[in-house]
């Protein structure tokens, strides 16, 4: 089992497009995973049908007994978020401000203050078109994405697709460059770097390319749009054969992209004999040689 | 009058509105000035030109060790909820991009060897451009905690710009750092595209939106490409669509040489019009 | 030599984990007397941030001359971890302990530090 993990630094890219286009292509050869949990919109395209579901926790949140609380004030007085609110001569904690560093629960003379795990979101395995499946995720109001929800996406597609003798898990990553990124590249045969022929497009290559290095993962890249401006296109050329990054394909813009979105369905389903399409399944081929020579 | 343009996702083209929008709101002879909130990428930068006025160093508090009393009794790193310190056997080493600032190891420390010192965590920069101003705050490469200097470039910007029209460009998604960029403004526009993509994370912005208790309209970009579900649905839950951007390639060329739009596309600039003539109802509310 | 492997499982057969910060469980070979024993990560996976730095603390109390991982620590745990003599080898995320240990051995893996 190979697994193939596609990040973009900034958003717009057309990275999740991408991602769901390869799941198309491979169909039931390869499991899905979503690790983009901030935008999760891979289950979209796939058409996801929500077949399990699990509570996911994160963080913690103060929660003030009220019968054993006398009011001292020693909780308010230790927060540094301004999350302890007195309403009618009673401490509360305000939700959105807590930020769950437990201090007021540790200095509490009458131990009235608990911390309780949060309901971060929900965790998703569902059925996908071309007889597949996808683990994916929803976060709830105010939860952020975390190396540890991350983690928990990839470890369960990667169980099942061990358990299905899958060919391929597909991975779409976590944008950014800090701790669910990390988590999302995490086992990755091959990193594929989407970027867009933009000014903003080689600063956001540059800076996740970075991370990638450390780990020294392999990767490859694909630039969209890059007849937007081709100036631009060339400064990525120039410096992914600088770092001995392999170009994989030069996208064109093209509403294709906008117009399959529109439809909910990737681009190779969309049109499956077009331009662009054809463009895409010749990545996914040199992806797969790519891996395969590698193997070797 | 304080508005924050914010999206679900990255690539709605925030950035791309509320930098034109702050240039003709200019040109409209208004006192402006825009904040660009995506301290982790902030790029406003890019497609303003404008004269650096104001750099001003911005800080958090973190714990810094002091062996000379350190029993090393590993308490501070017990208490500590967020992984930042690692309690070695003859050192202490504390993790600045990890902690909260929320001062526990520090003053629960039984030798205060943790005494709590500032540290620069990036900047907060203010440029002058044609009539009017922005500002941006940049955290510095390998700083993680975005909020606590989004709160700082808001403060700033309230203290400086008291009469203008403040727009904040916020961080993409819809956790914490879009929810300190949103709660204290007056109202947030989403910016969206009519794709099943835009619907999806602007069905989660509006939920943040109404649990904040915040007043929020819409905005749909690249108009006229995908479908009208965002349409539908804005219909359906009574929120207003401020204006719809027409999608036009020539845009996104603009966009990629880091140009403003509005200068060169007519039906650009109409948006904008919509957008100002629907902050001028807004102002009148007041 | 002590050697430590990040592992899915406790004996030769077993797979390894490819992830450092958040492996499953160590796995010490000690060769002198030719011991295989399990330390477990437990918890691990319910920490939202700083998972590499708190494995690492723990890979270094057990004082090894060499970790046998996958794809590598992150950038503080790697910090953390030159603070010792310990040798890193990655590469060995889709082996069974026993292969790792071969493909050690034989010079095959690379170094991340």
């Amino acid at each position: 089992m190979r697994e193939v993990v596609i990040i973009s630094g900034k958003g717009g890219t057309g990275k999740t497009s991408l991602a769901a286009s390869f799941a198309y292509l491979e169909g039931s050869n390869a499991l899905v995973s979503d690790c983009d949990v901030d935008a999760a919109n891979m289950h979209l395209l796939l058409d996801a049908n929500f077949r399990s579901k699990e509570d996911f926790f994160s963080g913690d949140l103060a929660v003030i007994d009220e019968d054993i609380c006398i009011n001292c004030g020693k909780c308010d007085e230790v927060c540094r978020f301004d999350a302890i609110d007195v309403i009618d001569d009673q401490h509360r904690v305000d939700f959105i401000s807590c930020e769950g560093c437990w201090y007021c629960s540790r200095v509490c003379p009458t131990e009235a203050i608990s911390m309780v795990k949060q309901k971060a979101g929900d965790l998703f395995v569902s059925d996908i078109k071309n007889g597949s499946k996808m683990v994916h995720a929803k976060l709830g109001f105010a939860a952020e994405n975390s190396g540890k929800l991350v983690a928990k996406v990839k470890q369960e597609a990667k169980i099942l697709a061990l358990k299905e003798d899958k060919a391929f898990v597909i991975t779409d990553g976590s944008p950014g460059i800090g701790c669910p990124v990390i988590s999302s590249l995490s086992g990755a045969n091959l990193v594929v770097l989407v970027t867009e022929a933009t000014v903003s497009g080689l600063h956001d290559l540059k800076r996740v390319h970075k991370l990638v290095k450390t780990f020294s993962y392999e990767s490859v890249c694909i630039i969209n749009k890059y007849d937007l401006n081709e100036e631009m296109s060339q400064k990525i050329e120039i410096f992914l054969e600088k770092e001995g990054i392999k170009l994989v394909a030069k996208l064109p813009y093209d509403d294709t992209f906008t117009k399959a979105l529109a439809l909910a369905q990737p681009i190779v389903e969309y049109s499956s004999d077009g331009e662009l399409s054809t463009l895409v399944k010749e990545s996914w081929e040199k992806i797969k040689t790519i891996i395969e020579e590698n193997d070797k | 009058m304080k508005i924050t343009i914010a999206s679900g996702k990255g690539g709605t083209g925030k950035t791309t509105i509320s930098t034109n929008l702050v240039s003709y709101l200019s040109t409209l002879k208004q006192s402006v000035v825009l904040a660009d909130l995506d301290v982790e990428e902030p790029n406003s930068a890019l497609f303003l030109r404008g004269d650096l006025e104001k750099e001003q160093v911005s800080y958090k508090m973190i714990p810094k060790w002091e062996e000379a009393d350190c029993t090393f009794c590993g308490e501070c790193a017990d208490v500590c909820n967020f992984n930042a310190i690692v309690a070695l056997s003859d050192e202490i080493i504390v993790y600045p991009e990890l902690c909260h600032s929320c001062y526990a190891c520090s003053e629960l420390c039984p030798t205060d060897s943790l005494p709590m010192t500032s540290e620069r965590i990036g900047e907060i920069k203010a440029f002058t451009s044609d009539g009017f101003s922005f500002i941006e705050g940049r955290l510095d490469l390998g700083q993680e905690m975005a909020v606590p200097l989004i709160a700082q470039t808001i403060d700033y910007v309230d203290e400086n710009f008291k009469n203008h029209i403040k727009i904040f460009d916020a961080p993409p998604g819809t956790s914490c750092p879009v929810i300190e960029a949103s709660r204290g403004s007056d109202y947030v526009i989403l910016v969206t595209e009519s794709t099943p993509f835009g619907l999806n994370d602007l069905k989660l912005a509006v939920e943040t939106m109404r649990v904040l208790n915040q007043k929020f309209g819409v905005i749909i970009n690249r108009y006229g490409i995908g479908d009208n579900g965002v349409e539908t649905y804005c219909a359906d839950e009574n929120i207003e669509i401020i204006t719809k951007v027409k999608n036009d390639r020539e845009v996104a060329k603009l966009y990629s040489k880091g140009e403003l739009i509005y200068p060169k596309i007519g039906h650009f600039r109409d948006s904008l019009d919509e957008i100002v003539t629907f902050i001028g109802g807004l102002k009148c509310e007041k | 030599m002590k050697i430590i492997f990040t592992a899915k499982g406790e004996n030769w057969n077993s797979p390894m984990d490819a992830r450092f910060g958040r492996m499953e469980m160590l796995v010490i070979y000690d060769e002198e007397n030719d011991t295989l024993e399990m330390v477990s990560n437990e918890g691990i996976e319910e920490m939202e941030h700083g998972a590499g730095l708190q494995t690492a603390k723990k890979v270094m109390e057990l004082k090894p001359d060499v970790i046998i991982t996958g794809n590598g620590a992150g950038q503080k745990a790697l910090d953390l971890l030159k603070r010792t003599t310990v040798k890193m080898y990655i590469g060995a995320g889709d082996m069974t302990l026993e292969e790792a240990y071969s493909a050690y051995k034989n010079s095959q893996l690379k170094t991340q530090f």
